[in-house]
């Protein structure tokens, strides 16, 4: 019996979104990063064009993340007490494709630092590495609010990736990337009708689909991450239908999730059933990165230099063309 | 081609004796074209009609175990491409090399390392799975004295991966009787590796190369013996990861005999790390079987993690142990919480609470794996069956103080709870994110 390979003809793929803006583009990154476009489930290659590889964002802190454990801590060096220097590092040691920022320090419980100190922060990030940035707050709706618009504005022209848009709290951070031309990332609570219809929402407002990542949400690995892998696959194959509003490319928070687990963080004096603790961490942060990639993740956000190592071969094998 | 279940229908006896435990042979039929029961439930088929029936209603990929009593393993038996359209079955089965070079107390050694990769996940046991031991020394005889230790010493069933048909028959005259999977037919000597199988009655790996050459192979060897496992024999990932979809496609929509078993996949990074990766991949993309060399405790567990998660039902919510969890160095004093035992909702708890870095206790109250909301509107979250729980978990002889937290949302229960339990009830935040703030203002 002859083999008849069976191709799926997919109506849609996923959205261009391309983040950062050049000089001649209004911005002053010395690249940009493009995602999306894919026109298959991941990495089937034999089945429709994938134009942009899945792309790592480091996660950098403005406040030294004291709380994380020291494996972690050591890996990242004393550059943890510097955004800019850490930032750096990043993209020229460690590979990263773009920087992910968290401005935790406007949380009143972690510094409460002012919209315009972040402002300084973004800035001093944006003056120490040419790639896109991504900047989210500290998930308080109503500081973030301030603390983003501010961001927005200051960097007018850059292409930032800005979060969070979520259902209860969208319009303001929508309205201040409309206007000062940013991308936004629009988060919904691990369900897919929710990520839908918020992309309706947001579009609403007239910002447009290639303006928007979405954050599905994630479980790291052992902690719901099966959740994420299949609203990632439903999302890819309603895009892969022709569903707009599925279609944006997505991020996920990896390191954040995969740093939580218990597993990442024991010792293995106390743990010894679970073997050394370095070793196991990272492959705890690669194995969610390359789980969720499986299932269509386009922007993995990271924290380990190592895992990210790991990861980013990953997809370089996977992005070889295949053929039948 | 598949059969729809009026086809079917028409084939059978049609006496709705309902000794298949279908309520009428219409339902049966409907059950068999959906792959969900088999044929010989029905005891009055006709012999005409099994022939006709036969391939369509066997299920799309065959079931085939490896080794024996506790050591044995289910593999294939899959009915789906996307674990959102159903579940995924047959977890794969987590092969750890080993080389027939190695012997005495190095092989003792490591037998013993792969016996303790063996971990406690959500009050279940995972381990790995199966020991692959290979023909390195091209010896026929080291080869049979290697596997014959492995299969006293180790806690796995085995693979054994030779093409030399003198070594497998020797390996297979020690350790036949365990049920190894027979690792592989190629075009080069598949008759002679077929007739070894037959005659020990082992399941059977074909290696081929690519989805023809595969395909065509897997046709002749079938046409011996049929307890097969499919090797494409590609190894570069992204060519891999191409031809093992096709294989789950073909095999489930179309229902294409010769990739209609399970499939085995190597990893061949040259250091464990990348391993690991790429045997997640494999896993995630439809191998039953993966074989790497990394056999660290920590280069393992992650895989487990993964395994357990994606194989898990979306039909059933997952759950945690109804009981009282203890979060860091509790005393008498901690403070008490509790929650659900919907997995997400559980852990998410656990984050916050273990981020509060107050030693702590939570409750994950027995709600069937339901939220907080869920659970409460269905009548497994009130003021009346946490406070049975409260009586039943033992958390009354852990700590001196009679004061618990109860979720925001669910915070008309306080008066029920309170009278119920005679404990005092504190209304926590509604979402766990805020908790740190509030076991900050309460407790530290």
């Amino acid at each position: 019996m002859a083999v008849q390979v069976l191709k799926d003809r997919n109506p849609g793929k996923l959205t261009t979104v391309t983040l950062g803006a050049t000089k001649e583009q209004g911005g002053t990154r010395t690249k940009t990063i493009t995602v999306g476009g894919d026109a298959c489930l991941p990495f089937l290659h034999f089945e429709g064009e994938i134009p942009n590889r899945p792309v790592i964002a480091m996660e950098v802190f403005d406040r030294a993340p004291v709380e994380w454990n020291d494996e972690l801590k050591n890996a990242l060096g004393d550059v943890i007490n510097d955004p800019a220097a850490w930032a750096k590092k990043c993209v020229e040691e460690w590979g990263a494709d773009m920087i992910f920022l968290r401005l935790q320090s406007a949380d009143p419980e972690l510094g409460n630092s002012s919209p315009e100190k972040c402002v300084q922060t973004v800035k001093s990030v944006l003056a120490a590495v040419g790639v896109p940035v991504a900047v989210v707050g500290c998930k308080i709706d109503e500081i973030d609010n301030k603390v983003i618009s501010a961001v927005a504005e200051a960097c007018a022209g850059e292409n930032l990736l800005l979060g969070f848009a979520t259902q209860d709290n969208y319009n303001t951070i929508v309205a201040a990337c409309m206007v000062h031309k940013h991308t936004v990332i629009a988060q919904s609570p691990l369900d897919i009708n929710i990520c839908k219809q918020l992309n309706i929402l947001i579009t609403e407002m007239g910002i447009p689909a290639d303006r928007i990542i979405i954050d599905p949400s994630i479980g790291g690995l052992g902690y719901g991450i099966e959740y994420s892998y299949s609203i990632g696959e439903r999302g890819r194959l309603g895009a892969l239908q022709g569903d707009k509003m599925l279609s944006m490319p997505t991020i996920g928070t990896v390191g954040f999730e995969a740093w939580k687990a218990k597993e990442a963080n024991v010792s293995a004096e106390e743990f010894p059933g679970w073997g050394d603790q370095a070793e196991r961490g990272i492959l705890w942060e690669a194995i969610t990165a390359s789980t969720l990639i499986q299932s269509g993740m386009s922007i993995a956000v990271m924290r380990h230099p190592e895992a990210v190592k790991l990861v980013k071969k990953n997809i370089e094998e996977l992005m070889v063309p295949s053929s039948l | 081609m598949a059969l729809t279940g009026l086809d079917i229908f028409k084939l059978l006896p049609k006496k709705n004796c309902k000794e298949c435990g279908q309520a009428t042979c219409l339902a049966f039929a409907m059950a068999l074209a959906g792959a969900k029961t088999s044929l010989d439930k029905c005891p009055y088929v006709s012999e005409a009609a099994k022939e006709t029936l036969g391939g369509a209603a066997a299920p799309p990929i065959k079931l085939i175990k490896v080794g024996k009593g506790e050591k044995e393993r289910e593999i294939g038996d899959e009915v789906v491409i996307f674990r959102h359209d159903k579940t995924f079955y047959h977890p794969t089965c987590l092969a750890i090399r080993v080389s027939d070079k190695l012997s005495g107390a190095e092989l003792d050694a490591k037998v013993e390392k792969l016996n303790g990769l063996v971990f406690e996940r959500v009050g279940q046991k995972v381990s790995i799975d199966l020991i692959a031991v290979q023909n390195d020394s091209g010896n026929a005889d080291t080869f049979a004295n290697t596997v014959k230790t492995v299969a006293a010493k180790g806690n796995y069933a085995l693979v054994l991966i030779s093409e030399n048909t003198d070594a497998m028959a020797k390996a297979l005259e020690a350790v036949g009787d365990t049920n190894p999977l027979v690792y592989a037919a190629t075009e080069a000597n598949y008759e002679k590796m077929a007739e070894l199988a037959k005659k020990y009655n082992c399941p059977l790996a074909v290696r081929g190369n690519g989805l023809e050459a595969t395909a065509a192979l897997v046709e002749k060897v079938a046409a011996i013996y049929k307890e097969l496992v499919i090797d494409v024999g590609t190894r570069n990932l992204s060519q891999a990861l191409a031809e093992i979809t096709q294989t789950r496609r073909l095999s489930i929509k179309k229902k294409f005999r010769p990739f209609g078993y399970p499939v085995i996949a190597f990893t061949t990074a040259d250091n464990p790390r990348d391993e690991v990766v790429q045997a997640s991949v494999y896993i995630a993309k439809f191998a039953s079987i993966v074989v790497l060399n990394a056999d660290e405790k920590s280069q393992i567990i992650p895989l487990t993690a993964q395994r357990i998660n994606l194989f898990t039902d979306p039909q059933k919510p997952s759950q945690v142990e109804p009981k009282v969890h203890e979060i860091g160095a509790v005393t008498k004093d901690s403070p008490v919480y509790c929650t659900t035992n919907f997995s997400l909702t559980y852990y998410t708890v656990e984050g916050e609470i273990s981020a509060s870095k107050i030693p702590s206790y939570i409750i994950a109250c027995p709600t069937d794996g339901t939220s907080v909301l869920t659970a409460w509107a269905s009548g497994k979250f009130t003021g009346e069956k946490i406070a049975e729980f409260l009586k039943t978990c033992g958390i009354e002889d852990k700590v001196d103080h009679r004061n618990i937290v109860i979720p925001g949302y669910v915070a008309v229960i306080k008066g029920t709870l309170e009278e119920k339990s005679g404990w005092k009830v504190m209304v926590g935040p509604g979402e766990a994110s805020g908790l740190p703030a509030f076991a900050k203002s309460h407790f530290a």
